[in-house]
């Protein structure tokens, strides 16, 4: 299943290499990375494979959430689909 | 950044920052197999068929909100017109609301709406003792909702059951009275009710509509109020249009790619996705603030009538295409007491019941969610009642009234709901008595409109 990892946070050294670290703990695979920062803010979107599994997936999303917080990052995994559907006809 | 980064970024915020959400996943079910000659054994069928064909209603919606990282806020489901079965079953009627609460709670959803009755044109029996049951179906049940169609373009208005609404809004509320007139929040009195609403409380499930369906209602008045805000002051109004369209167009495509996505998983045909622009107390997701955004001091002065005309139009415009179907009751919300620019403009005066009137004509639905004075007679509830239904008829398009009669409050104080339904403070009625009609009763004919073919 493809999903997008969206990442918003102060930047500082180590967000990418941390996020991607624990991309590869779980066995997600990175297709596409797009990183910026503007002024003092980090955004970062990485397109990855998450492995077909639903429960996995769950637990995917809620883990990065939590990641983040302790990071003070703001991460998001969410299905891909819904951005295909909402912005493009 | 790319185009789609930016996009990425623009649906992130829009549900993080601007309270982009879907307001209910509304499961409709046909109790039409459920109906017996003994209420009891009737009651038995239908808690069977909703615990069985619901059972997974909540936990699907969970598990699509995760996974697609959107916020499903409600769950809901709406069933025949509970008239129905009473018409054929006979006895205690608040034995359906009872059973229709318990099966509700059992599977987890938030409101079940139904227990309705559809009397445009005259009353059967059950339609009957539906209607004189509602107040205390409403008080001994929570997520129990109601409603009653009392008039349609094609059928005129039901003048007997008007007048019988205003009594019966009025005891919803007082015997309630304890609980913040609650009951009365929870009943809705429609003119041209359709039949796939997936909002509450005036969902049921039509007995044109198959066996079961999904139906989907989105919120998202935050949006669209920042993307105006984004266009400028300088934007024209036609400028203004074109933004509310596109940010509607995303917004009801997200309600679509859900819809199909619970219906594929429940194995529930897809059935519409509702336009609406659903507000909630929260802020930044008011109505209201969009109709500011546009360019008014306060909600309920002189051009509002004028904005809310043109968002709504605009919302279904851009929504049509991005659905497969749409239905319900498409449209933009005002409901005074689930908006928190709605309860200011109200609590400062400039929104008055007679504004909100004019108003309903040109956007969904009616006087919804209006608290008024807990001495309002039955008959001026009627007659307030009778004026949105005219509305509603002459105009072809459905109309509410949601009034609620704060029992025991003076003026100036407030019901407080708490959650989707909010609060709001006491709004005075216009004054003069409309007694006479109202005790006249009769019908109200099919007006000129009707005569098609």
């Amino acid at each position: 299943m493809r999903a997008v990892i969206s990442v918003v946070g102060k930047d500082r050294p180590g967000i990418l290499a941390f996020v991607a670290t624990k991309c590869a703990e779980r066995n997600i695979n990175i297709v596409d990375v797009t990183q910026k920062v503007l002024q003092d803010l980090f955004t970062m979107i990485m397109i990855v494979d998450l492995p077909e599994d639903l429960e996995n997936m769950h637990q995917v999303a809620g883990d990065f959430e939590v990641m983040g917080d302790e990071q003070g990052l703001k991460i998001h995994v969410m299905h891909e689909d819904i951005f295909k559907a909402m912005h493009t006809i | 950044m790319t185009r789609s980064t930016d996009n990425i970024m623009e649906t992130i915020r829009m549900i993080d920052e601007e309270c982009l959400d879907i307001r209910t996943i509304t499961m409709g079910i046909s109790l039409m197999d459920c109906a017996d000659t003994d209420i009891d054994r009737s009651c038995e069928k239908i808690y069977r068929k909703i615990t069985e064909k619901a059972k997974d209603l909540v936990q699907t919606a969970k598990d699509i909100s995760l996974e697609y990282g959107i916020p499903i806020i409600n769950q809901r489901i709406s069933v025949t017109p509970i008239s129905l079965l009473q018409s054929v079953s006979g006895g205690d009627c608040t034995k359906y609301a009872r059973i229709l609460d318990k099966a509700g709670k059992d599977v987890g959803v938030n409101f079940i709406g139904g227990y309705s009755a559809l009397v445009q044109k005259g009353m059967t029996n059950g339609d009957r003792e539906l209607i004189e049951s509602i107040p205390e179906a409403l008080a001994c049940t929570d997520i129990v909702c109601s409603s009653v169609n009392i008039g349609s373009t094609k059928a005129g208005i039901n003048m007997d059951a008007v007048r019988l609404m205003g009594q019966i809004v009025r005891r919803s509320a007082e015997l309630t009275k304890d609980n913040n007139c609650f009951g009365a929040a929870k009943l809705v009195v429609f003119c041209n009710a359709v039949e796939d609403n997936p909002f509450m409380a005036g969902a049921f499930h039509g007995i044109t509509e198959p066996e079961t369906v999904i139906n989907v209602g989105v919120s998202g008045p935050g949006v669209v109020r920042n993307a105006i805000l984004k266009a400028g002051k300088n934007a024209t109004m036609d400028e203004i249009a074109e933004v509310i369209k596109k940010t509607a167009f995303k917004i009801t495509r997200m309600g679509q790619l859900v819809g199909m996505e619970a219906s594929r998983r429940l194995q529930v045909p897809f059935g519409i996705v509702d336009l609406s622009l659903a507000p909630t107390p929260a802020v930044g997701d008011s109505v209201a603030q969009i109709l500011e955004e546009i360019g008014l001091e306060q909600c309920g002065g002189p051009g509002t009538t004028a904005a809310l005309a043109m968002l709504n139009d605009a919302v279904k415009k851009g929504g049509i295409m991005a659905s497969s179907s749409v239905g319900g009751l498409s449209g933009a919300f005002i409901p005074v007491s689930e908006d928190a620019g709605m309860i200011a403009a109200a609590r400062s005066g400039t929104l008055k019941i007679e504004k909100l009137e004019a108003m309903t004509a040109v956007c969904s639905v009616g006087l919804d969610m209006i608290i008024i004075l807990g001495d309002t007679s039955a008959e001026t509830i009627s007659a307030i009642i009778a004026d949105e239904a005219a509305i509603g008829m002459i105009n072809s398009k459905t109309t509410a009234c949601r009034l609620i009669p704060a029992i025991g409050r003076n003026a100036g104080e407030d019901l407080v709901f708490g959650g989707l339904l909010g609060e709001g403070p006491v709004m005075p009625v216009g004054k003069g008595s409309a007694e006479t009609m109202i005790s006249r009763g009769g019908r109200i004919p099919s007006p000129i409109q009707s005569l098609k073919n």
